[in-house]
């Protein structure tokens, strides 16, 4: 009989570093009775709702908001002349209005917003809001805001941020070119938890709480200070349950929107999203077009690299000029190379604003790299995994921005774990002749006879934390009373499991059994944001470093009482225990009692520097890669896949929770196998088609394949616990390894994403 | 509370979790879904799509699965309805609900209250499903966070343990 040895069969101790740990909030989950943002309401709570324009881009004459007045219930109802403070905002720029004023330059943009007793009172009151436009023509073709035939739908201009890599022999040419066109659709986060917050105002009305679900709330803290006109002080935000993020929440939706009408009715308000808002009231995954020409020598090798990026940002800003710089800076991908000439824009159109979503800018790269090493492949006639060993990055490599990897880079090391993992060994269909294992499944369209199967590869590098000067820091507090350490951060729990392991960290470091989490609020200082894979590295880092304080103390008071040096001490188990006697022992919880230890601690990553015009500097902090192989079936008639397998290598420094990871890994996996066959919001004309979960299709269970993953543990020296962060890399090099199986499988050239069932058809 | 043009006057029962609640004041065109949660206020059941694509808000009606997004509440007057709160009603998680979170099946948890009664349900009605028979039942309940590995696995243990608990 075959054993699977977990963590805890190999010695660690329960709730430790590198155990299973299970979620402290599990089991409020599955119960239902964990209070989600959307779960929350107050005595007297009014709803919420938001008038938007169903204009890409037009100029409003008139606002006339009387008809909706004389609706019974109405209790308030707010344009652009109701915000006290800044009219705009924005994460990067603030550039995007709190509500229109003079343009609406996308659709779905505010206009208004109104309280009332009920959500269908507030339904009938949008409508009674008549709003007179003049309709202007679009801005939809991102090339048309770069070549200026469009004039400037926005005072800011049509280009965000234009960025050129310029290094080394840039005239140099390579025995092998090979040339591409890549197209990324937009993606959306998809979040099953919609956009949701209540907002209490304080007696008097110069102040307010806003429990909401967000992403980082001392930054929209700050937003909505601003907007407001009000001091900071006077915001409290409390983090909401938060039912998943993937970076659709780093940017402000109805925070201020909320705040408003609750201090202006003096009355707890509430504002929910449904699914058609939703898709309309947050940034998505930029759609991105992206040429690149790689030229190599006769084995293979890559000399140097031109491309040209184009990320079409929508009508705000929003974070596009980092996903801009993320993108570029990682053309080459986890490969060497000593010389590039690239171009990239981020520009503005009156299409969907786009922002953050998991990957940020290296998916839409990645799927253009990728894409070209299989043209490499082929034209040097090896093997996709040959030519990407051939060209492995190692530690110690310099990036096309003169950057040096120093992170642990075992990029060969996930190719060929990757490529170990066993094939499936089940036949097209199956062996069962169930038609749920066929393309089209239950549909019951495909004929197995004429399924194609197909193998692709595909590997990634991801930037962590924030780049380019940003002083990125995480705040944490440790508290250590009578054996029992109570830890306070403001991290946003979006799912991906900080909680479990701040315990496990505590437990680690402190010897203790009981954790105690304080409500994550803007009562401590920030954490930053929960994106770029930062979490477990910064707010990991200022957890371990509180606690690490906190431990001195504690080592400093048992060694007065032993009259020893506290250098001596170490914990063992839940025991603080002299290295040099281990006879003299004590629990902590002994050794901490009558104590308060009470340490709050600021962690940040070393300094990164801006790009110079020739995109040169070291702007990034940390590097991890993945592997990705997928096996898929096509049916070629129909245009319909079906994902078989997906197996995976990925670098992830050390797993502080295996479970954890996995859960990542496979997580992750899902949204760029969506991102490979189905996912994406369609727009025309600057309006969008398939606002809902009906048209926007979404992976279920019957779409995801099986997926072998390996963790590889090589701990990282700059990271504070060896660990790298987990979350994006597994969406990152899933999509082109799917795209480049179904073109194993079909012959056929796809350049875009998703694989649509008419791009393998015809 | 009125609203101008509909009557909020209805009165009717329903039979939530084995127990009759009066629901007062309401207006008839409220679904099942906002009814348990602004007006019973069990707040389990999620709403995430408001068109039965999600599964999110799966209750039992009458023992039967559905999405209470598409159910009007008036419509569900003299039935059993079943939600989360009420498949561990002492407060001790089920077998179910334990394996969801010993296998990693949760992580932000907004799809976990659909999931949980929707697995009741296909295990009452196969308890011992293949892997296939388990995708198929459940594909009506999206994750978004997961990638369903984990959820599959809890599944599996738990049919193996009730089948052992048998033997």
């Amino acid at each position: 009989m075959s054993t699977v040895e977990t963590a805890t069969e190999a010695g660690i101790r329960p709730g430790r570093i590198g155990h299973d740990t299970l979620r402290p909030d599990g089991i409020a989950k599955v119960q239902g009775s964990f209070n989600f943002s959307s779960d929350l309401g107050a005595e007297g709570c009014l709803w919420g709702a938001t008038l938007r324009s169903p204009h890409p881009y037009a100029r409003i004459v008139n606002v006339d908001v009387s008809a909706a007045w004389k609706i019974s219930g109405v209790e308030t109802i707010i344009t652009v002349d109701d915000v006290p403070g800044k009219l705009t905002y924005g994460l990067i720029s603030s550039d995007q209005p709190v509500f229109a004023s003079e343009y609406v330059r996308y659709v779905g943009e505010p206009i208004a917003a109104v309280a009332a007793d009920h959500p269908e009172t507030c339904r009938r009151a949008l409508e009674a809001i008549v709003v007179t436009y003049e309709v202007l023509e679009p801005l939809i073709d991102p090339e048309r805001a770069i070549d200026g035939s469009h004039p400037a739908v926005h005072p800011d201009g049509n280009v965000i941020r234009h960025q050129r890599i310029v290094r080394g022999d840039t005239s140099i040419t390579g025995e092998i070119v090979v040339e591409g066109h890549y197209e990324i659709g937009m993606q959306d986060q998809a979040f099953l938890g919609l956009e949701a917050a209540l907002a209490l105002p304080d007696p008097g009305g110069d102040g307010v709480e806003l429990y909401v679900a967000t992403q980082w709330l001392h930054e929209d803290r700050k937003q909505i200070a601003a907007c407001l006109g009000m001091a900071e002080d006077k915001i409290r935000l409390v983090l909401g349950g938060v039912g998943g993020a993937f970076g659709a929440r780093e940017d402000i939706s109805l925070q201020v929107h909320t705040c408003l009408l609750a201090l202006r009715t003096g009355r707890p308000v509430r504002i929910h999203y449904d699914r058609a808002e939703s898709f309309l009231g947050h940034v998505h995954r930029h759609p991105a077009t992206i040429w690149m020409r790689h030229h190599a020598d006769g084995d293979g090798k890559i000399l140097k690299i031109e491309a040209r990026f184009v990320m079409d940002g929508g009508a705000y800003a929003s974070t596009s000029s980092a996903v801009l710089i993320n993108a570029v800076t990682h053309t080459q991908g986890p490969y060497a190379c000593e010389n590039a000439v690239v171009d990239g824009y981020a520009v503005r159109t009156n299409n969907l604003p786009c922002g953050a979503m998991r990957g940020f800018g290296v998916v839409q790269a990645c799927f253009a790299h990728e894409g070209q090493m299989d043209k490499l492949a082929a034209a040097v006639g090896v093997s996709p995994v040959e030519i990407r060993l051939r060209n492995a990055m190692h530690t110690g490599d310099r990036l096309i921005t003169g950057q040096v990897v120093e992170s642990v880079a075992p990029v060969e090391r996930c190719i060929r774990e990757t490529d170990a993992m066993p094939m499936p060994t089940e036949p097209i269909g199956g062996t069962d002749g169930n038609p749920l294992r066929l393309p089209g499944g239950a549909g019951l369209t495909a004929d197995t006879r004429h399924i194609r199967r197909g193998v692709g590869f595909a590997v990634a590098i991801k930037n962590m934390m924030y780049s380019e000067g940003f002083d990125d820091y995480s705040t944490a507090r440790c508290r250590l009373a009578d054996g029992v350490v109570t830890l306070e951060f403001a991290t946003a729990e979006v799912g991906q499991g900080f909680v479990t392991i701040a315990g496990q960290i505590a437990r680690t470091i402190l010897g203790v059994d009981e954790v105690v989490l304080e409500p994550i609020t803007t009562r401590v200082g920030s954490a930053g944001s929960t994106s770029a894979s930062r979490q477990t590295w910064m707010s990991g880092g200022a957890v371990d470093a509180a606690c690490r304080k906190v431990r001195e103390q504690l080592f400093e008071h048992v060694a007065g009482l032993w009259t020893t040096d506290p250098l001596r001490l170490v914990i063992d188990g839940t025991d603080v225990v002299d290295s040099f006697d281990a006879s003299r022992r004590m629990p902590v919880a002994e050794a901490s009692a009558g104590l308060v230890l009470d340490e709050t601690l600021e962690y940040r990553h070393r300094p990164t520097v801006d790009l110079d015009e020739d995109g040169q500097g070291d702007c990034h902090t940390a590097f991890a890669f993945v592997a990705h192989r997928a096996v898929v079936d096509v049916d070629p008639e129909l245009g319909l896949v079906k994902v078989v397998q997906i197996a995976t290598a990925q670098d992830v420094g050390m797993a502080i929770n295996p479970l954890s990871v996995i859960g990542q890994i496979e997580g992750g996996i899902a949204q760029g196998l969506g991102l490979a066959v189905m996912e994406e919001i369609v727009m025309q004309g600057g309006k969008v088609r398939n606002a809902s979960f009906t048209d926007y299709l979404l992976p279920t269970m019957l779409d995801m394949p099986p997926v072998l993953a390996s963790l590889i543990e090589e701990p990282d020296p700059q990271a504070p616990l060896g660990a790298k962060g987990v979350g994006e890399p597994p969406c990152i090099s899933v999509t082109p390894a799917i795209v480049a199986a179904i073109r194993d499988a079909i012959g056929k050239d796809l350049h875009r994403t998703p694989v649509r069932p008419h791009d393998i058809v015809f | 509370m009125t609203i101008e043009g509909i009557p909020m006057n209805e009165a009717y029962a329903l039979r939530v979790n084995g127990s009759e609640v009066p629901i007062t004041d309401a207006w008839i065109g409220e679904s099942l879904l906002y009814v348990l949660r602004e007006r019973v206020g069990l707040t389990g059941t999620k709403g995430a799509c408001e068109q039965g694509e999600c599964g999110s808000c799966s209750v039992l009606v009458d023992g039967e699965l559905v999405c209470a997004c598409l159910v009007l509440a008036a419509s569900a007057v003299e039935k059993d309805i079943v939600t989360v709160e009420g498949i561990s009603p002492d407060g001790t998680p089920t077998d179910v609900q334990q394996a969801f979170v010993e296998c990693g099946a949760v992580q932000c948890g907004f799809c976990t209250p659909g999931l949980i009664v929707a697995t009741h349900a296909l295990l009452e009605q196969t308890p011992t499903p293949t892997e296939l028979q388990v995708r198929e039942a459940l594909s009506g309940n999206i994750c978004r966070c997961t990638g369903y590995g984990r959820i599959l696995d809890a599944v599996a243990k738990v049919a193996v343990s009730r089948r052992s608990v048998e033997a």
